[in-house]
């Protein structure tokens, strides 16, 4: 494994956790966010960026939703690893979510590490991180966090929530939750339930974690400790699970690392352990262990059927809000299969919606890369869906 | 044969561009009220639905199977679904719409009666546009040739067509009977995609008719 600075690195990322890069939104004791799990969270930092500007009525603003592993620094440099914002492709002037042109918010996830409440979080009660006494967080106490970030300010309606993987969980969240809220939705690569397949992959990543002698039940921090050997190695097992195998076979096949020939020992020969080291060793600089644990435990629990009596056609009925559903040929993490049940369970609704699969071999993590086809989706779905809102074009009056 | 006549032509030029022209189109969405829901089955690159919720001011749905021209749609702001008539249609819901749209696809699925059953449960009327089978030249080409006929309207080879299931005017209209719905309008249109004329006999239309549009609703 490669050998990491973790004392100091791991510092960075906690001071994030307390001190974030972003405007942090503070809710008092007076308002609690009332979590699924019964308990009501206060106080609640929600840490999050914005982009662009709200118009006068507040119509123009879009929800965007990060996955697992991302956070609110969609669209400037991550200031933990001073590299471009995760949506780069998608986020920006002239892009298909188009900053000149919208009121871009995005937030952290509750039980994140990058300033939202989360295990990493100092604990005003004890003064040390929560570790495993914050209370389990849900796919809808993240969006109930959310939905309190657009009252503070004071938007009635997002023109569009959109988000891939987990995001695209919060998305199909917020349209059952908050019909009247979502003028438009665009869940990506996601699905309505978390599959028993993907619940096994990420219990191979918590016991990762959890085998690490350094997670020590959670409180490493006290120790001034990261699990880093365990984190890194859930990060490789599920960095598998983001790539098709066509991809991996392109990009690295049976190719050696900087060598001719086999070394006859356990080194990274191939370049493709090479590589997930490097996925699993840069990981853990930015991320915290515990809130892996957390949030990985969120997508598991999430099954929005089953709040609607296993109906997912209810849980969309009579919405007004406007969907358009994206997957990947190559995904075989979130297939095609869960975005088309989504589709159906839509149209059983009677709602409006669009749905493209995507012909790509790179895989789950399709929905962060440059792929031209999702971006002009992307793009013509919010045009036809701007004119219905009755936004201006980008380009003046038509 | 039927000529067209001067207010034809204009009838067919007016609304939309010249290539964005294809009569069977506008025949069909002049049988489409304003305002209504509709959804077109193999709306390929969004043509009809365009006109239709521009022209007709309809909340206009689609289903296509090639992933172009969903694409090509959605980037239109079309709601568009990537699926397929044979089997896609089971999922949608009785009555969901006034009109269900099957233009020049019935040909090319793998059971036509299932999907023209489908189109009259999940939508109080259908409008279907089909290539006609029984036009002479296509009956001239069988007869004295021997060969399997290749027309202007339809002109790939047996081996390569995706058209399975052709059938004549006079096939589609017992098919209606058969299912127990009813015929509101029909029209047929010559080789220049003119409307024939509505008072020529059943024959003349099976015989004369390249194309066919009907506006089918259940009997009760």
């Amino acid at each position: 494994m490669v050998e990491l600075g973790q004392a100091t690195l791991g510092h960075a990322a906690w001071r994030e956790a307390d001190a974030p890069h972003s405007d942090v939104l503070h809710l008092g004791l007076d308002r609690p966010l009332a979590m699924d799990s019964g308990i009501a969270l206060a106080p609640l930092k929600i840490a999050y960026q914005t982009y662009g500007r709200l118009n006068a009525d507040k119509s123009n603003a879009i929800l965007v939703c990060h996955a697992l592993t991302g956070d609110q620094h969609v669209a400037n440099v991550h200031p933990l690893t001073g590299k471009p914002g995760w949506w780069e492709t998608m986020v920006g002037p002239g892009k298909p979510v188009d900053t000149d042109r919208y009121f871009i918010i995005c937030s952290n996830v509750v039980g994140g590490c990058l300033g939202t409440t989360g295990p990493a979080s100092t604990n005003p009660a004890t003064g040390k991180p929560y570790g495993l006494d914050m209370p389990m967080v849900t796919i809808r106490d993240m969006v109930r966090a959310q939905a309190m970030l657009v009252d503070h300010f004071g938007i009635d309606q997002l023109f569009c929530v959109i988000g891939g993987s987990m995001g695209g969980m919060q998305v199909l969240q917020w349209a059952a939750s908050y019909p009247d809220r979502v003028f438009s939705a665009i869940p990506i690569a996601a699905a309505a339930r978390h599959s028993s397949q993907n619940i096994a992959f990420h219990e191979v990543g918590r016991q990762a974690v959890m085998a690490d002698p350094e997670w020590a039940a959670g409180r490493y921090f006290e120790n001034g400790k990261h699990p880093t050997k365990g984190l890194a190695v859930a990060r490789m097992a599920a960095h598998i699970t983001y790539l098709s195998d066509e991809a991996l076979h392109r990009k690295f096949g049976r190719k050696f690392q900087n060598r001719a020939a086999p070394t006859f020992s356990f080194d990274a020969d191939f370049q493709i352990e090479s590589y997930l080291r490097h996925q699993g060793s840069t990981f853990v600089e930015r991320f915290d262990a515990n809130s892996y644990l957390y949030l990985t435990r969120a997508m598991d629990y999430f099954d929005l059927a089953a709040d609607y009596d296993g109906s997912l056609a209810r849980a969309f009925q009579r919405t007004r809000t406007r969907f358009c559903v994206a997957s990947f040929t190559s995904d075989w993490l979130f297939p095609t299969s869960a975005s088309r049940a989504i589709v159906h369970a839509l149209n059983a609704g009677g709602a409006s919606v669009s749905f493209v699969e995507i012909e790509t071999d790179k895989g789950h993590d399709a929905f962060l890369l440059d792929v031209p086809e999702l971006l002009a989706t992307t793009s013509g779905f919010l045009e036809g869906a701007a004119r219905a809102r009755g936004l201006a074009s980008a380009k003046g009056p038509r | 044969m039927t000529r067209a006549t001067a207010s034809d032509e204009a009838d067919r030029r007016a609304p939309l561009s010249a290539d964005a022209a294809r009569v069977d189109l506008l025949v069909v969405s002049e049988m489409v009220r304003p305002n209504t829901r509709v959804l077109d089955i193999g709306c390929g690159d969004g043509t009809l639905l365009r006109l239709l919720s521009e022209e007709r001011g309809v909340d206009a749905r689609g289903i296509e199977l090639s992933q172009r021209g969903v694409n090509d749609c959605v980037a239109k702001g079309l709601s568009v679904i990537q699926g397929d008539a044979d089997t896609d249609l089971i999922d949608y819901p009785d009555d969901g719409f006034d009109y269900v749209i099957l233009s020049q696809t019935l040909q090319a699925t793998r059971n036509p009666k299932k999907v023209l059953e489908h189109m009259l449960r999940i939508g109080q009327r259908a409008i279907v546009s089909f290539p006609n089978f029984g036009h002479w030249k296509i009956r001239g080409q069988l007869l004295l040739r021997g060969r399997m006929p290749i027309t202007e309207n339809l002109p790939l080879a047996w081996y390569e067509t995706p058209n399975i299931h052709f059938c004549t005017i006079r096939d589609f209209v017992s098919l209606v009977d058969e299912l127990g719905a009813r015929i509101d309008r029909g029209v047929a249109l010559d080789r220049f995609g003119a409307p024939m004329r509505v008072s020529a006999p059943w024959w003349v239309w099976n015989m004369f008719g390249e194309q066919a549009v009907f506006l089918l609703e259940r009997k009760n």
